[in-house]
């Protein structure tokens, strides 16, 4: 009864917190989003000839970990099979997290663009049975910054 | 030192190359670190802790980088590739390899 208990307010803690957790957080990298589309991020191998831009590696990365609701559907989710949403949207917000950081470095340096973009996803902390603790996504690419006249 | 994860650098022709260099580092996170975490994956959210220690490691990771390419004698490194692995239960692993090259 206790466990039952416990389990259920863990649930609803998850649920509660995490889905406003999670709304904020879109809401944060939707504006930055806005803020920093001067700036393309492409992931095109090699940098226009001309002009010869200076050049510098930038990189941004974020944890990020699913609640414990999430983790309560997606095992359910294992039964039937088929798209596990929440997933989906726990690795999207880590994506667009670690751009934006790689981008905010780009901006700070001056960068007029951010060429051969590359993801890193790793999944740290695994929990009981294999199930996905927390993602760690990483987002490289070369700045390409105007030299000084 | 020029560090770019591009193939070749407009205007700059690699004179000798040098080979692979690489850099890794291995951390293990502290327990208050791991508490932390365990709220966290109730809750959700981003764990600040680890993304501070992995990007503490992937610095790391990068000077060693750096040392080995000074030591052949390189001046640039290109087509930098990160790479992250969990080790064991707590530890994770970032490694850094690129090409070691003089440019003129």
């Amino acid at each position: 009864m206790v466990d039952l208990a416990i389990f259920i307010t863990l649930l609803a803690l998850g649920y509660g917190i995490g889905q406003y957790a999670e709304k904020r957080h879109y809401r944060s990298i939707l504006e930055r989003e806005a803020k920093l589309n001067f700036l393309p991020a492409i992931a095109v191998r090699f940098p226009p000839p001309e002009p010869h831009y200076a050049q510098a590696l930038v990189y941004g990365s974020t944890v990020v970990s699913v609640d414990y609701f999430k983790r309560f559907v997606a095992a359910l989710r294992n039964l039937f099979g088929g798209r596990v949403m929440v997933y989906e949207s726990l690795l999207d917000r880590a994506r667009r997290e670690a751009l934006l950081r790689m981008k905010a470095q780009a901006e700070a340096l001056g960068a007029k663009m951010v060429f051969n973009i590359k993801y890193e996803t790793m999944s740290i902390s695994k929990g009981a049975r294999q199930t996905v603790g927390s993602v760690e996504v990483l987002a490289y690419g070369t700045a390409l910054i105007e030299p000084h006249a | 030192m020029l560090i770019s994860n591009m193939e070749l650098i407009p205007g700059c022709r690699v004179v000798e190359h040098l080979g692979l260099v690489q850099g890794s580092s291995v951390r293990a996170k502290h327990v208050g670190r791991d508490i932390m975490a365990g709220l966290k994956n109730i809750f959700g959210g981003e764990l600040k802790g680890y993304t501070e220690l992995l990007q503490e490691s992937r610095e790391e990771a990068m000077e060693r980088l750096q040392q080995q390419a000074e030591a052949v004698g390189a001046n640039a490194i290109l087509n930098v590739r990160f790479s992250t692995s969990s080790v064991a239960q707590g530890a994770a692993e970032i490694y850094v390899y690129g090409t070691a090259v003089l440019l003129d």
